[in-house]
């Protein structure tokens, strides 16, 4: 006990502990709450939670990318992609049109690595010929590739199941070990863990499990001489070389983890949806992923998770969202004025607001990086880079004005 | 298995490495040359010069967009993602000044509609450039000495604000836009034919094209222009006025931009308010190809692209195109990693 009070003492200055600390409490106290304020029908809100939880896991990926190794990737929702497809065939009875015959039905357990595996092996491939191109050329290669996978996958025909993807994705299920006699019995929060549509805690719970388990992964990572040298590289390509770190290894591992990462959260995603179609893999994946990153601090773990909780919910609950809010806001204001369609051709609060959506999304990234550049959770190193550079600048003014 | 990897680097290093990647790209490039020669040769000529025809109007139209793109980024080192929407716009505003001046479907189309035409482009072109030179002042400028990526998040969300703007104008919907250019078709001889649309489409851009390389290469603007993109303190230091010159270069970026929509309005006769996210995206691709920074770079990078998406379309499967567009960019990226015409320069 007083190890644990020391060690809240200890961090009680430290943003990003108190920030972990937060998102770990948030965690647990998510479902029960989400339950208890919706009467018994926060199904939605865990489910909506799960998803979201992909988009973090994305988030932390690709944070290694571009917040470590400062490598610039516009086209990481190809990987989510390649990891979601690779369980959509590995899983599904996709193959039985196939010449093979028959539908390949690997557990997910061991799905979710193989789908990793193919996913960082792609990012090597890609890697591998373009990762000596310099900052914005290396960007515009991962575009193009973040372009052309989900068209190649649409146009594969019956592999990839063309237009439509792959739907009847299998389930999760525990092994039989773990099905012990607590199944079916009424536990709780739940009553039993069962992955089925009906049950999104039991993603819920897998999702904030592979995100504890990627946090320590890539954190351990950070702190070790792998992340001082992607630090090394991201500031001083030349110098880092100079110092004797093998930039390319360097890159290439970074491309690599990150593609991993987000290879992991897309045969998640994949398995919780039960379906994957080339429209969920767009360029707007990759920037809602960058923007993620960028808004909540680039280079810091914590920092990224919260810009993609605080997207998220932006994007997937409070626009939706906002145009009943304001209807029935402005309805018990008794302005039916504002609220209601009114014969000279406004539309009412709600119907404008769902219409300048995009306004609004556009409206809130320039503001908060207007307001806040280094991110809502910066990085401590990146934080002192920036006041650092600032002085300099300061300093030149005073020169030039003498 | 990096072990492996890092070791097959140092037995493959330097100029070898160079030569077979050359090599290998030449083959490559040969065994494509073959098929679509033979495919051409198959359909015939009149119909090769169609194909070749619609492909250079549709890159001239892409490289006018390009070319904004390009200048941007070589001056402040930003990837516009609002350029595509500023083209878009240039169709919308254009699309809405119409009637006022007159001008609609099935109308007398002559050399009576040029004056109201040229009226209408120049009031297109200004009002995207008045909303460029304000993102820039609003959205850009503010963060000039924020980290790279915080001015490409606002970027995207300009983008999306333009989107937006233009989306509760007028809708989801595609939007006919009046085909006034005559379909008439002009005859070369031995059954080969060019649409009119094609050449006012390539003679209107190249025109523009040159306008600009002039500017760029003869007036004191245009000077002030390469002296900030090659290094912004020195020719603070010599007495340009940064802040002028680089909105001047968002500017010029948007007046092409707009004339680009104009033009692919009348192309093509369909606009809707997304058209610049794809449309931005190529045209990006392109300035790349051609080598970031380079203006004529820039136009070559459209063109290819506008003709290999009509080759592709007309001879191969057209679902594929994209997907083709961007692997000859990493293609090209892996064996010219400057562009086609880009030079080697120090990183700042």
């Amino acid at each position: 006990m007083s190890r644990l009070s020391q060690l809240v003492h200890e961090n009680r200055q430290n943003p990003n502990a108190i920030a972990y600390a937060a998102m770990l409490l948030f965690a647990i106290v998510f479902p029960p709450v989400a339950q208890f304020t919706t009467g018994g029908n926060g199904d939605f809100l865990v489910s909506l939670a799960a998803d979201g939880g992909v988009f973090v896991l994305m988030a932390i990926g690709l944070n290694v990318v571009v917040g470590f190794a400062g490598l610039l990737d516009l086209g990481y929702a190809a990987f989510f992609a390649i990891g979601a497809y690779t369980y959509g065939i590995l899983a599904s009875n996709q193959l039985i049109s196939s010449p093979l015959g028959h539908g390949v039905h690997i557990p997910f357990w061991i799905a979710l690595f193989v789908a990793m595996f193919v996913a960082a092996g792609a990012g090597a491939l890609l890697g591998f010929p373009t990762l000596r191109l310099r900052g914005d050329y290396l960007a515009i290669v991962t575009l193009g590739f973040g372009e052309i996978v989900p068209r190649f996958f649409r146009n594969l025909g019956t592999i990839s199941g063309g237009v439509n993807g792959i739907t009847a994705l299998d389930a999760p299920s525990l092994p039989g070990w773990l099905n012990g006699p607590w199944v079916g019995q009424a536990l709780a929060i739940t009553n039993d863990f069962k992955f089925t549509s009906g049950n999104p805690t039991a993603y819920y719970v897998l999702m904030v499990m592979l995100l504890i388990l990627s946090v320590i992964l890539v954190n351990n990572l950070y702190q070790s001489r792998l992340g001082r040298a992607w630090m090394a590289v991201r500031e001083d390509e030349v110098a880092a070389a100079a110092m004797g770190v093998n930039t390319t290894t360097i890159k290439l591992l970074a491309f690599g983890i990150g593609a991993a990462t987000s290879g992991f959260a897309g045969s998640f995603y994949g398995a919780k949806l039960s379906i994957v179609s080339p429209e969920n893999f767009g360029f707007i994946v990759s920037v809602t992923v960058l923007s993620m990153v960028v808004l909540g601090g680039m280079g810091n773990i914590p920092g990224a998770m919260l810009g993609a909780m605080v997207l998220y919910y932006i994007l997937f609950k409070f626009l939706p969202d906002a145009p009943a809010q304001a209807s029935s806001i402005f309805s018990s204001l008794g302005l039916d004025v504002i609220a209601k369609p009114q014969p000279n051709g406004w539309p009412g609060i709600g119907e404008e607001i769902a219409r300048a959506k995009f306004v609004i999304f556009g409206l809130i990234l320039v503001l908060i990086m207007l307001l806040r550049p280094q991110g809502l959770l910066p990085s401590r190193v990146r934080e002192q880079e920036l006041t650092h550079k600032a002085t300099e600048e300061a300093v030149f003014d005073l020169g030039a004005a003498s | 298995m990096l072990g492996a990897l890092t070791r097959t680097r140092a037995v493959v290093n330097g100029a070898t490495a160079t030569r077979i990647r050359n090599l290998v790209g030449l083959v490559i490039l040969a065994v494509i040359l073959v098929v679509v020669a033979q495919k051409i040769a198959v359909r015939g000529l009149p119909f090769f010069i169609q194909i070749l025809a619609f492909g250079v109007a549709d890159g001239a139209i892409f490289a006018l967009v390009a070319l904004g793109y390009t200048m941007v980024y070589g001056i402040i080192e930003l990837i516009n993602f609002a350029h595509g929407d500023v083209f878009t716009l240039g169709a919308f505003i254009s699309l809405a000044l119409m009637p006022a001046f007159g001008l609609a479907e099935g109308k007398s189309a002559g050399i009576a509609i040029l004056l109201p035409m040229l009226g209408i482009g120049v009031i297109t072109m200004l009002l995207c450039a008045g909303v460029n030179v304000t993102i820039e002042r609003v959205a850009y400028r503010p963060l000039r000495n924020a980290p790279r990526l915080a001015a490409l998040i606002t970027a995207i969300g300009m983008s999306s604000i333009l989107e937006g703007l233009m989306f509760m104008w007028r809708g989801p919907f595609f939007l006919h836009y009046p085909n006034l250019l005559p379909d008439a078709r002009i005859s070369l001889g031995g059954g080969v034919t060019i649409g009119v649309k094609d050449v006012v489409v390539i003679a209107s851009a190249l025109i523009l094209m040159v306008a600009l390389t002039l500017f760029v290469n003869r007036s004191k603007l245009g000077k002030a222009m390469r002296a900030t993109a090659q290094d912004r303190d020195a020719a603070q230091l010599m007495g340009i006025d940064i802040n002028l010159t680089i909105a001047a270069t968002f500017f010029i970026g948007a007046v092409l931009a707009g004339a680009g929509g104009i033009i692919y309005g009348f192309y093509f006769n369909s606009v809707d308010a997304f058209l610049g996210f794809t449309a931005g995206l190529i045209a990006f691709t392109a300035a790349v190809l051609g080598g970031i920074g380079n203006i004529p770079g820039a136009a070559l990078g459209g063109l290819m692209i506008g003709v290999v998406r009509s080759f592709n379309d007309a001879y191969f499967a057209s679902q594929w195109s994209e997907v083709y567009v961007f692997a000859i960019l990493i293609a090209v990226l892996v064996f010219r990693p400057t562009g086609l015409l880009g030079m080697r320069v120090p990183e700042k």
